[in-house]
């Protein structure tokens, strides 16, 4: 379990929302295009956007890229929202040949890797809590929920995993 | 080997493993590979239970979940006793106990058979007819002594100590039931590479294959075919099998519920090993192989033990190596029984007749049986059956007519095998909402038009015979998969004709003979002609009436019977009486598998502050806030909450207090249009707010009844930072992303969640200011620059914050946003500078009672989704120059501005020592006797220390033309006498906040 379960190293989190012309201007700053069909994400270097709707994008950096002025900036008066929530949420990452399975026990979601490619994310439930679930290897999964949910989505893939899970 | 009616070899059992078990205390020995049932069969035991109204002593019937009579309970401890379990589905480990149910003292001696011989006063719908009056002993006599007597098995008292998992799962094709036609299915749809789950509510997988002696596929017996099917299929990574598998609900979109038996049958399950697993299957595809159950024959005292269902026997002879008697008449209107007569006759039973209603009889197996040198007694009927505890020997007379017999003649023997035919079991294609078809040909129910995508195969849709099974579930199984694949093996079985017989047997007993139709609720063929007699006519009537199918085996045995009885009495053909529909569960389910993992810390989450663990090691006393935890007070020593409240409250106004305000809902709304968001959303006027102003915000529903409240601070021309009650903060977040996707798409504003992205220490008191002032960096906290209802950005103690100058206690106050990772260093770092202050941590009890002496309203304390702005008195914050906001148009009717609707006043008792109940009513005059006209009620009340009295708010019919007015508050110790005043209690003209 302690193999499967590990915290994620500390992020700097922006929701960013707006219009094509903001997220255009985003672009320039990020450096790389944003993912535009549902549910898919994009990454350069330590940074991610993760497409959680046609207008809303979760932005993962490392905390001290200063990644939010430069958003501003090059956003400007295009329309656009940008918030930080860096502690809003924590993150937790699933790996190993059980990931999949540990994480069916609350995630109603398929996650088979033909239905649940590297690199998709969604928001989704797991069990009780609201979380973000996001792809990032054939058998890791980086888990993204707020952070009074910690503690259960802890307990719950705790429980779920020293179960044998293979069947 | 001891066991008398064990055969030599055969079977799918091991008789090198004995296993040693108790049923009512007695030990018997069976083997490995044994269910209960078929251990206590090999033991010579048929009496396994007594029925449930009449306590008939009752034998096992089948082999299945179909089982309605032996019913047992299982001891594993005290807290571990599972009731109504079906001896032929538990399986036998060493040490098991079980015991018989509804029966005192015991199996043999039962003292509630006494109901037997008071059957004739125990009509169908008896205790509609019966307990009908006096009226008042429904409460006292009938429905206490209804409650004692009904009822299978007795539940556990202790808490269950087993864990139960849970498990989603996807696949292209889910097949359900894993006999001749469910595997071919399985096997032909993972020829297609996609994922296909098959599930099967056995121990092993294979159905009636199990118990197959002749046939031979591709050129292999049976069994052989079986075991290289399931390497195949096991082998298949895509394939994923799950037997004891109870596939009990269809849900909708192909959403299948199953309940899989993880270590019941274990003689020492490993300590926490699982009990069962929920598994929740969304298929693309669904192939329903459920099979077929057999029919008992309807005939005077077919329940007496010995007598059981034939293709039952056959399976407890050949699967496991258990002679239902020595000598058996096989009673039947049915070709398979004659196999089955056969395969005993193989094995050294003896055939006292093979007993068939139908005339002549023919076709291979009734030849097989002629040849064999087994007696056939061509178009005769089983009259009844001879013993006690045990059948003895059988009547049989010929029938001479319809509905008629003539001389009876008696066989003796220690069994009877009876078959009736076959019913398909259609359960989860009706559960899934398809309508069945009656069939004429085979005179059964029949799935029709699909609902969902599934199809049905096999025997569960009349394709009786193996060979035809087989290709019937393989063609299904490639349809599902949406895959051209040929079947590759071939079939050579001698196979009956698929017709039988439904209804009662004609007999020549009298009317006191009880012919059985549906054995678990005890209905017999009288029950439903009497209903008939009675003018219901519906099969949902009838049904209710006698109770007929509604047992927990739901009529597995006894559905298509009553329809043909039911036929007969209404001289209607069974289509005409329909079929009542089949629920969930398919056999039952326990309630811990469906609780799952959520139970103890996992029955929600608990949502915690960061300043939480803080509070905790102070001793804090929390209370739950939707799934928050909130500290409520923080007693010091033996204080109770009064005591603790008292002193945390008078130490708010005399100094200052520290209140974690974390849980509160924040919504950040950006966008250039953010005040015209917010003008359109909230009641009052924001366009003129200033940047690093706040505002007390309403938020009112379509219908102008206030939904949330919160201070709104302006963090920038297009950036407000919102805040919501804490239980509202999704709910709002919600309702205003709604209206802004579907009315207002074209406004340049988002929203976005930030409740946990900071953490609230709200200081409150006179010496607020004081204590933070060496705390803040380029802040000036000082009234001329940050004044009341202001906010202002800056640093604390080296972290960035959001620092509202707001009061929700009537005191200088500011409430310090600081990003939630940092929440407990400022925290503490304030608790520092505040110990020379007199700083006191306080709770949410606290909060209620600062805020009633300020008459500041609680949404969802003094409202209830009824009250408008005006009714708690805030008028003063409607923007009135606005064009629109939500809830407008609804405030505007003129019931709205009824002066006698209920308004916010407050109420002080003339005794200053009383604090009323909140909840309490309020009348005008005293001494009234119910109904009394209620006037209003009281929604806050306290004990307020720094007033030196109680307090309370009350809603109150036209409450602000009453100030001065007494009114009372009724109660069983008498009436109260108060004084409406305004709700405002504790410094009225708000000089405290601007300190």
């Amino acid at each position: 379990m302690a193999d499967l379960m590990t915290n994620a190293p500390t992020l700097a989190r922006h929701v960013l929302r707006g219009r094509p012309e903001a997220m255009s201007a985003a672009e320039g700053a990020l450096g790389f295009a944003l993912p535009r069909e549902a549910c898919r994400s994009a990454s350069l270097n330590h940074t991610h956007a993760l497409w959680l709707g046609p207008d809303e994008w979760l932005l993962l950096s490392a905390p001290d890229a200063g990644l939010g002025g430069r958003l501003e900036a090059a956003m400007g008066t295009h329309p656009h929202s940008l918030v930080e929530v860096s502690d809003r949420q924590i993150a937790l990452v699933v790996a190993g040949p059980e990931a999949e399975a540990v994480l069916s026990v609350g995630c109603p979601l398929d996650l088979d890797r033909a239905a649940f490619p590297v690199g998709m994310c969604t928001r989704t439930v797991l069990s009780k809590a609201e979380i973000v679930l996001w792809r990032t290897g054939q058998q890791t999964f980086h888990l993204e929920v707020w952070r009074s949910f910690g503690a259960y989505l802890r307990a719950f893939l705790t429980a779920s995993a020293v179960v044998p899970v293979a069947d | 080997m001891s066991a008398p009616f064990r055969t030599e070899f055969g079977g799918q059992i091991d008789r090198r493993k004995s296993l040693s078990f108790t049923f009512d205390g007695r030990i018997f020995q069976g083997v490995e590979g044994d269910t209960l049932a078929s251990a206590l069969l090999a033991n010579g035991v048929h009496l396994m239970g007594r029925s449930f109204k009449y306590h008939r002593p009752r034998g096992v019937l089948g082999a299945g979940s179909e089982e309605p009579n032996a019913l047992v309970s299982v001891r594993r401890d005290k807290a571990r006793f599972t009731p109504n379990l079906r001896a032929t589905q538990v399986e036998l480990y060493d040490g098991l106990v079980a015991q018989s149910q509804n029966r005192w003292p015991s199996l043999n001696f039962d003292m509630g058979a006494v109901t037997s011989l008071l059957s004739p006063f125990i009509p169908a719908g008896f205790y509609y007819k019966t307990f009908m009056w006096p009226r008042k002993a429904w409460n006292h006599l009938y429905e206490p002594a209804i409650r004692a007597a009904a009822g299978l098995g007795s539940a556990p008292t202790e808490a269950d100590p087993d864990r139960y998992l849970n498990r989603f799962a996807h696949c292209e094709v889910l097949v359900i039931g894993a006999g001749p036609a469910g595997l071919a299915a399985a096997l032909a749809a993972s020829k297609s590479g996609g994922r296909v789950m098959l599930v099967d509510e056995q121990a092993q997988f294979g159905g009636t294959l199990l118990a197959a002696t002749d046939a031979l596929i591709d050129g292999k017996p049976a069994q052989v075919w079986l075991d290289e099917t399931l390497a195949t299929l096991a082998a298949n990574p895509k394939v994923t099998m799950i037997c004891r598998a109870n596939a009990f609900g269809y849900f909708a979109h192909n959403m299948i519920g199953i309940t899989e038996g993880l270590s019941e049958h274990q003689a020492h399950p490993a300590a926490g090993a699982p009990r069962e697993r929920l598994w929740q299957v969304r298929a693309r595809e669904v192939v329903l192989a459920t099979g077929a159950i057999e029919r008992p024959l309807v005939f005077p005292d077919n329940d007496r033990p010995g007598v059981l269902l034939a293709d039952a026997a056959r399976i407890y002879l050949n699967r496991y190596g258990v002679k239902p008697g020595k000598r058996v008449v096989v009673a039947t209107g049915h070709d398979e029984a004659y196999r089955a007569a056969l395969d005993m006759h193989r094995a050294g039973v003896e055939i006292a007749a093979i007993v068939d209603a139908r005339p002549h009889p023919i076709g291979p197996l009734v030849e097989a049986a002629k040849a064999a040198g087994l007696t056939v007694r061509e178009g005769f009927a089983i009259t009844g059956t001879l013993g006690e505890l045990r059948v003895k020997g059988a009547y049989i007379a010929p029938i001479v007519a319809a509905g008629q017999v003539g001389q009876t003649q008696t066989l003796t023997c220690d069994a009877v095998l009876m078959s009736g035919g076959f019913t398909p079991s259609v359960h989860l294609f009706s559960q899934s909402r398809g309508k069945v078809v009656w069939d004429e040909t085979l005179e059964t129910y029949l799935p029709g038009q699909s609902a969902e995508a599934e199809r049905s195969a096999g025997a569960c849709r009349g394709k009786f015979g193996l060979a035809q099974a087989l290709a019937d579930g393989f063609a299904a199984g490639a349809d599902a998969a949406r895959h051209v694949v040929t079947q590759t093996f071939s079939v050579e079985a001698v196979e009956g004709a698929p017709k039988g017989v439904v209804g009662a047997l004609p007999h020549n007993r009298g009317n006191g003979a009880k012919a059985f139709i549906d054995w678990q609720n005890d209905v017999t063929t009288k029950d439903l002609k009497l209903a008939v007699r009675e003018g219901f006519q519906s099969i949902e009537h009838i049904k209710r009436y006698t109770t007929t199918g509604m047992a927990t085996d739901q009529g597995k045995t006894s559905n298509l019977n009553a329809l043909g009885v039911i036929s007969d009495a209404l001289h209607r053909p069974i289509p005409q009486i329909g079929l009542t529909t089949f629920r969930m569960p398919y056999t039952p389910v326990t309630f811990g598998v469906l609780a799952g993992m959520a139970r103890g810390d996992l029955f929600d989450p608990i949502r915690t502050t960061p300043i939480h663990d803080w509070a905790v090691e102070q001793g804090a006393v929390f209370e739950d806030v939707s799934l928050w935890k909130r500290a409520r007070f923080f007693p010091q020593g033996r204080e109770d909450m009064e005591a603790a409240v008292r002193r945390e409250c008078l130490s708010v106004r005399k100094d200052c207090g520290i209140f974690d305000a974390s849980t509160l809902g924040k919504i950040e709304v950006v966008g250039p249009d953010a005040a015209e968001f917010m003008n359109r959303m909230y009641i009052n006027a924001w366009t003129k707010l200033g940047v690093g102003k706040c505002r007390y915000g309403i938020l009112c529903r379509e219908d102008g009844f206030v939904a949330d409240d919160g201070v709104v601070g302006r963090i920038a021309h297009d950036r407000f930072h919102v805040t919501t009650t804490t239980g509202g903060a999704a709910r709002v977040l919600g309702m205003m992303e709604d209206y802004l996707q579907t009315e207002w798409p074209e406004l340049n504003v988002w929203l976005t969640s930030t409740t946990e992205q900071w953490a609230v220490i709200a200081l409150q008191g006179p010496k607020a200011r004081t204590i933070l002032e060496g705390l803040v960096e380029g802040i000036d906290l000082s009234p001329e620059a940050l004044s009341h209802m202001s906010l202002t950005e800056g640093k604390i103690c080296g972290v960035a914050t959001r620092l509202f100058r707001v009061s929700f206690s009537g005191e200088l106050g500011f409430e310090i946003n600081v990003p939630a990772e940092h929440g407990r260093k400022v925290w503490e770092a304030i608790w520092a500078a505040g110990q020379p202050h007199g700083l006191t941590p306080y709770g949410t009890e606290t909060m209620h009672v600062l805020r009633a002496e300020k008459g500041f309203i609680i949404v969802g304390q003094e409202t209830d989704g009824t009250a408008t702005p005006d009714d708690v008195g805030l008028t003063w914050a409607v923007g009135k120059a606005k064009p629109d906001y939500v809830g407008k148009r609804s405030l505007a009717r003129s019931s709205m501005a009824d002066p006698t609707r209920k308004q916010l006043v407050g109420l002080l008792t003339q005794d200053p020592a009383v604090v009323l109940d909140e909840g309490a009513q309020i009348i005008v005059t005293r001494g009234q006797t119910p109904p009394m006209k209620l006037m209003g009620h009281v929604t806050s009340s306290y004990h307020s220390a720094v007033m030196g009295r109680s307090i309370a708010l009350a809603m109150v019919s036209g409450g602000r033309a009453r100030m001065g007015e007494t009114l009372y508050v009724p109660m069983p110790e008498g009436d109260i006498a108060v004084t409406v005043t305004s709700p405002v209690f504790y410094d009225p003209e708000g000089a405290r906040v601007n300190g």
